[in-house]
């Protein structure tokens, strides 16, 4: 990767901490992600419908989870930690399958 | 498809570690990462215990990029209003060997890579292993995600983390399970070096670390607070599945802890330069997973090689310990008529041997006691109370001896002194 590459991802690492209480926005937006253009979480939709934990909705920590009015579960996978905490909590009915990335993409942490 | 000797797949400490090891042996190794350079992908809760690189890496504190040297370490107790604190300080951690240091993992974690480099090894980044190659019971090679796809190889060496998929894949994992992750979440946070070193007690590369229990309100786990140069870093680890089962967010935790009392001192004024997650593994050695088998040995986080318990926080050292040992196992196997493949053999015995398996065996009951319920939320109360009670100056009452004031707090917060002695024997026996 060179550097220009790596100056043109967003680096908004320069916000300050609000330290009661961040906006999660502002903290996720201290990650740098280099964006893959195959998603690697897919979620069987008609699983999470019937679903009564959406346990994945809670332990994101990117809070790439979000619960629908409707009952079902609307993800992305553009900001993901790779932490793999969303498929481990899922319910029996495995509506989420994920694996990593494709190389060289998603998270890149600097300071870990 | 191609071939080469072996594969370790992970550019973490453990597999760079093996792969020099490898390369040393003069063993054709490709190291592959699929992240685009190593440590890129990797969160940890803040120290390095790297004696082990002693005679790999002589003198390695003059070329690793450590951020500071740990001389400080201190455990807190803590309830929402008070803490107790157990604050080590020594000189000896300041000057070589050292003890723990602390580091960016892009950085340690790349200058480790290099050293295999170095010695020999092929490292391919930007490279994701997508699956085992299998011929009846034996791995064979590796699928990865480059367009010519697939690896032969005569040994796996599979150091691909937390996730563990190979080992899973390969069948040596049956007893994989979210009840044996936590989740750790981190900011790093931004302070000018001269007043981190004044706020923290430290004189030039001297860093600090300081561990916590009591401080994740109703869910289990811990906090942890370290120094590097110019940022600190502040976190907690959370069992997933308590997470799930209360419905609370990890940042949520996190700034819960940062706002205890003995903590916001502590990072006031700071500036968060970048917040990461990242799973570890901490079911101990009966979480731990077959370590091998015919192609493949398994190392590191991916072999559930972490210590959680409660003062000794430890991983890098194992991951990379065990990581030298399957290089160790595959050159020995190499020379025998089996062939390399057998190093799981090997592998498993020179572990057994060494204080990876060792320690693990020894606190193999430590998850237990530290994830349970009265060391969690009962004994935090009750340690703070009892120092919070003998340390108050209650004239014109006269001064109670220590027993009298156990009993007084044991009785105040409903605790059983059989409960008591029965958390405080479990816990004297696994340190003993």
């Amino acid at each position: 990767m060179s550097q220009t590459d790596r100056s043109e991802r967003s680096d908004r690492s320069d916000r300050s901490d609000r330290f009661d209480g961040l906006d999660f926005e502002d903290r996720m937006a201290t990650a740098t992600f280099d964006v893959a253009t195959t998603p690697h979480i897919v979620v069987d939709g008609d699983a999470c419908e019937g679903c009564t934990t959406k346990a994945c909705v809670t332990v994101c920590p990117a809070g790439l989870f979000v619960e629908l009015s409707s009952g079902g579960v609307l993800f992305s996978y553009e900001q993901c930690f790779e932490c793999g905490s969303c498929y481990l909590v899922c319910n029996e009915a495995h509506a989420i399958t994920w694996r990593y990335p494709e190389g060289g993409k998603g998270v890149i942490v600097r300071r870990g | 498809m191609s071939e080469v000797e072996v594969v370790v797949v992970g550019a973490g400490p453990a597999g760079s570690m093996a792969a020099l090891e490898l390369a040393r042996a003069g063993v054709e190794t490709l190291l592959v990462e699929r992240g685009p350079f190593p440590g890129s992908k990797n969160v940890y809760g803040g120290v390095v215990y790297p004696r082990v690189l002693g005679d790999v890496l002589p003198a390695w504190w003059e070329r690793a990029p450590i951020q500071r040297f740990v001389t400080r370490r201190a455990t807190m107790v803590l309830t929402e209003t008070q803490a107790v604190t157990v604050d080590v300080r020594t000189e000896a951690w300041g000057a070589p060997p050292y003890n723990g240091v602390t580091a960016y993992r892009s950085e340690f974690d790349q200058w480790l890579a290099d050293e295999a480099v170095r010695a020999g090894a092929t490292l391919a980044t930007s490279t994701t292993v997508t699956g085992l190659v299998r011929d009846g019971d034996r791995v064979v090679g590796v699928m990865t995600d480059r367009p010519d796809g697939e690896l032969g190889c005569r040994l796996v060496v599979a150091c691909d983390g937390v996730n563990a998929f190979l080992a899973r894949e390969a069948g040596l994992y049956p007893g994989y399970s979210s009840h044996h992750l936590t989740l750790g979440v981190k900011e790093v946070l931004r302070l000018e070096r001269a007043e981190l070193e004044a706020r923290f007690n430290l004189v030039g590369r001297e860093g600090c670390d300081i561990e916590m229990i009591g401080a994740t309100g109703s869910i289990t786990g811990g906090g942890f607070l370290y120094t590097n140069l110019e940022t600190l870093a502040v976190g907690c680890v959370l069992k997933l599945d308590e997470l799930a089962a209360q419905a609370r967010r990890p940042e949520a935790v996190l700034t819960e802890l940062k706002a205890h009392p003995a903590i916001a001192p502590l990072v006031a004024g700071t500036e968060l330069v970048e917040y990461a997650a990242h799973l570890l593994p901490e079911g101990g050695y009966d979480a731990m997973p077959e370590l091998g088998a015919p192609g493949i040995v398994v190392a590191g986080d991916a072999a559930s090689m972490t210590l959680a318990a409660g003062v000794w926080l430890e991983g890098v050292n194992y991951a990379m310990a065990a990581g030298r040992l399957a290089g160790q196992a595959a050159a020995l196997a190499r020379a025998e008529p089996g062939g390399i493949a057998g190093a799981y053999v090997h592998y498993r015995r020179l572990l057994e041997g060494s204080f990876v398996m060792q320690d693990h065996k020894r606190l193999r009951r430590a998850p237990k006691v530290v994830f349970s319920e009265f060391v969690q939320r009962v004994q935090p109360g009750v340690l703070c109370d009892v120092a919070e009670s003998f340390f108050t100056v209650d004239n014109p009452s006269p001064k109670r001896g220590l027993i009298a004031t156990v009993r007084g707090v044991l009785r105040a917060r409903g605790v059983r002194w059989r409960d008591a002695l029965r958390s405080a024997l479990a816990t004297a026996r696994l340190f003993r």
